[in-house]
């Protein structure tokens, strides 16, 4: 069982091996000729005024957060989802007021804007 | 500026961004300075001039008949409706009187290539929304008007057709199968893209309420065309101080309210069928004018006398007027051309602010501007 | 017939078995057979990811043509059949241009983990009967967990170009991950309840006992379609590139091998939510007559036409829009797709 995530690993490193062995093939073929105005920053043929890391602000901030909360909610379904059908009456309703808990935060969160672009 | 605005109680940086001028939507190379935070623009410069070729200066040093050409390069999407306002105004100083049937001749090819035009703009702006596909299917109907054009004078893009007193060719057999392909096809094309662009949730979404513009606005910054109607001004030269013989038709001219990129557009494909219309009502009557003159008697060589003549028309981009002064030489002592995508762009440091990167993009071409008119 | 439909499950028992004749012959342990087969899989899962861009980028700019009405790249090779193996080699022969202020490392390293993720996911999904690299109990959540590795590189592109059109499209990567992430889940949560399983092999089985999964969860396919669509960076979601707004968006610094690499893995996870899209809800392998792969290749076909259709058809979504799209639309219908479900599995 484990031995088989051992293989993912191995394909992780099979893969960037791969991408590896393609760029120095690119590079033995390629030409390499860098010089100052070819390395400058590309915005639209002008010179980039200032550097380009700012403060930038993701305007979804907020509905990052409720991302987050629902990733976690997806997590507690995933076992739930395989074997609620055995567990009976119980589980489905428990897993219900588990939705609706989070249903009702996200209809909270919608009212207050979060899911918008601030 | 950055402290400044961190002074305002915002936790990001504003920074500034090169928008153009080798960008894939600004219709060439408008260049425009971005303030920007996050995504939102905060303030906008608009900078021109990339493709300043000195039109102007050109045309004076150089004969009147030299100088001609030089017209359709401005806006180069619709080449024969720049020689008009020019020829017009040469044409007031020379004092000729042009025959009915090139003038007929005249408004037939000025409204094909304006549907030409309209076609590019309707197309190049599905294009920058982000559907590639939308510019394809205007640019094969277009071909029919470009055909049009090919057929009655040897050009398809920069025809210089129009001449000083005239027209350089009448219609003949090879436009009158051109025409027939054109009134075919122009319909489909209509509603095809209707269907295709019209109740589209996403393009509703990214046009609808996008770069409002006011019809105080919309005069205050001189603005013309089918943009200025867009916001409400019911003002088509063609009707109201009417050139050639458009006083002959009657002009239906399409006014929307809302004023924003989906006005815009609607307003362009509200006029395509206008002016299919008039490109049919004009060529029955040009079939029913008397076959004979297509050029006035005008002098060999041009020497206009001394003095200065303005003439205006209705442009696809808006009204484009051309001031010719004359010292009664063989060149002109001063042309100058208003040129509508120069001042129509003058309105885009005022609505652009507050929207986002994308929604940029969805203005600039909602105006429909060519840079070559622009940078003259 | 038979012979056919196993063609490569006898393949790789040959590879295995001169493995375990080798090491046997080398005194070697015989538990290197598995570590040698991942390096066989490895090989298998390149092939495919190579030999899959090659054919559905020439295939979609030829389906792109027949939607504009021109006839597309028609020159090089039958037809011009053969035009991504010369842009390829165009590619590989082109200079790495690195901006001097870029973050170099990172550069770097984000067109090597490009590749990562689609390839990974690639080796969970069961390309016919016994066909899958991996046939990991968790595969729905695995390849779930893996695709969603596949906007990171993508962010640290767009932060390592120090490129301000790069730098918003990185930005946007992560407004995109954010948005479809929840509903994809959800719309694969419904499936795994009709289900009952994990394993995308039995999900496969399940669906030939009883019914396709697209026909009773309808609503599910399509959500997971539109997130597979957003998740891939693909038109109308193709905000990060938005070549019309953002030059090329997070790709702007990248030229060569490095934009290649991207390219490639655009079109890889395209396959794999194709893919697994076939897997869950139309059948995956099952179907009579032919063999077993050769159908999953149909209906990722199927799929892949869809999503090129799909770009060439519509305008782009602005980036508000797709967060408030998928919170506001999405997410509450998927949730309700689940409790309805739920109700009528307990009820039957």
């Amino acid at each position: 069982m484990l031995v088989q995530y051992a293989a993912v690993g191995l394909l992780f490193i099979g893969a960037v091996f791969f991408a590896c062995a393609a760029l120095i093939v690119s590079r033995l073929l390629q030409p390499h000729n860098p010089y100052k105005q070819k390395n400058i920053t590309y915005e639209c043929g002008m010179l980039p005024l200032g550097d380009a890391w700012v403060r930038f602000k993701p305007s979804y901030f907020v509905t990052g957060l409720i991302f987050l909360l629902f990733d976690v909610e997806t997590m507690f379904l995933l076992p739930w989802a395989l074997c609620f059908t055995e567990m009976g009456l119980a589980a489905l309703l428990e897993m219900f007021v588990f939705i609706g808990i989070l249903a009702a935060g996200l209809v909270y969160a919608w009212k207050e804007g979060a899911l918008q672009w601030h | 500026m950055n402290t400044e605005t961190n002074k305002q109680g915002r936790y990001s940086e504003v920074y500034q961004l090169n928008f153009g001028p080798q960008h894939p939507s600004t219709h060439g190379v408008l260049h425009m300075l971005v303030e920007m935070d996050g995504e939102t623009c905060v303030g906008v410069d608009t900078k021109i001039g990339y493709l300043h070729r000195g039109m102007e200066k050109l045309m004076e040093c150089r004969t009147y008949l030299q100088g001609l050409p030089y017209t359709d390069r401005l806006d180069y999407l619709a080449g024969v409706n720049n020689n008009l306002p020019y020829v017009l105004a040469v044409e007031k100083l020379l004092g000729v009187e042009v025959p009915a049937r090139a003038s007929l001749l005249r408004m037939l090819t000025c409204e094909i290539m304006r549907l030409a035009s309209y076609m590019v703009g309707v197309g190049i702006y599905i294009m920058d929304l982000g559907a590639v596909s939308g510019v394809f299917y205007p640019f094969q109907e277009r071909e029919y008007a470009l055909d049009c054009m090919s057929a009655l004078c040897g050009a398809r893009m920069t025809q210089s057709y129009i001449r000083y007193g005239g027209v350089q060719a009448d219609i003949n057999e090879e436009f009158d199968a051109a025409y027939q392909k054109l009134v075919a096809e122009t319909p489909r094309f209509i509603e095809m893209y209707h269907k295709l662009v019209d109740e589209n949730e996403i393009f509703l979404r990214r046009t609808k309420g996008i770069g409002v513009i006011s019809a105080e606005d919309a005069m205050d910054y001189a603005l013309t065309g089918p943009n200025l109607r867009a916001s409400g001004v019911d003002y088509d030269l063609r009707r109201d101080a009417p050139y050639c013989l458009y006083d002959r038709f009657k002009i239906e001219v399409p006014v929307l309210t809302a004023g924003d990129c989906h006005a815009r557009y609607v307003q362009r494909m509200l006029e395509v069928e206008k002016i299919f219309q008039l490109i049919k009502e004009i060529y029955a009557a040009l079939k029913e004018e008397p076959v004979g003159e297509i050029m006035a008697k005008i002098p060999k060589v041009l020497k206009p006398a001394a003095g200065e003549a303005y003439a205006q028309t209705e442009n696809p981009k808006g009204i484009m007027g051309c001031l010719v002064a004359s010292e009664g030489k063989l060149n002109p002592l001063r042309v100058h051309f208003r040129r509508p995508s120069f001042d129509n762009i003058a309105i885009f440091e005022k609505i652009m602010p507050g929207h986002k990167v994308a929604d940029l993009v969805s203005i600039i071409a909602s105006f429909d501007i060519v840079l070559g008119e622009i940078d003259g | 017939m038979e012979f056919i439909n196993n063609i490569f499950v006898n393949i790789a028992g040959l590879v295995r078995w001169v493995f375990n004749w080798l090491l046997g012959w080398l005194g070697l342990p015989l538990g290197l057979t598995d570590v040698l087969m991942t390096a066989v899989y490895w090989v298998a899962i390149v092939v495919v990811c190579v030999l899959c861009a090659l054919f559905y980028v020439i295939w979609e700019r030829k389906l792109a043509g027949y939607i504009q009405r021109r006839p597309g790249p028609n020159r090089l090779g039958p037809n011009g059949w053969l035009q991504t193996i010369g842009d390829a080699i165009k590619l590989v022969m082109k200079e790495d241009i690195v901006p001097d202020k870029a973050d170099k490392p990172v550069h770097l390293l984000a067109a090597l983990l490009a590749f990562v993720p689609p390839m990974l996911a690639l080796a969970a999904i069961p390309f016919g009967e016994g066909m899958a690299a991996l046939d990991l109990k968790l595969g729905v959540v695995y390849v779930l967990a893996v695709t969603t590795l596949a906007s990171l590189p993508v962010l640290l592109a767009g932060y390592a170009s120090n490129n301000k059109y790069s730098l918003i499209g990185g930005m946007r990567v992560v407004n995109q991950a954010i948005s479809y992430e929840v509903p994809q889940a959800f719309a694969l949560l419904s499936v795994i309840m009709v289900a009952g399983t994990f394993n995308l092999t039995e999900i496969v089985h399940f669906q030939q006992q009883h019914l396709w999964l697209v026909f009773v969860q309808p609503l599910a396919f399509v959500v997971y379609i539109i997130s597979a669509v957003a998740e891939c960076n693909r038109a109308p979601f193709d905000l990060p590139e938005g070549e019309s707004e953002l030059t090329a968006g997070v790709f702007t610094e990248y030229s060569g091998m490095r934009y290649a690499l991207f390219y490639l893995a655009e079109y890889c996870n395209m396959f794999v939510a194709a893919g697994l899209a076939t897997t869950l809800f139309l059948g995956g392998f099952s179907g009579p007559f032919l063999p077993g792969w050769l159908w999953f290749i149909l209906k990722t076909f199927v799929i892949m036409s869809v999503f090129i259709w799909v770009r060439w058809t519509l305008p782009r979504i602005r980036a508000d829009y797709v967060l408030s799209f998928c919170w506001k639309i999405l997410v509450p219908l998927t949730l309700l797709n689940m409790l309805v479900t739920g109700v009528v599995l307990y009820l039957i």
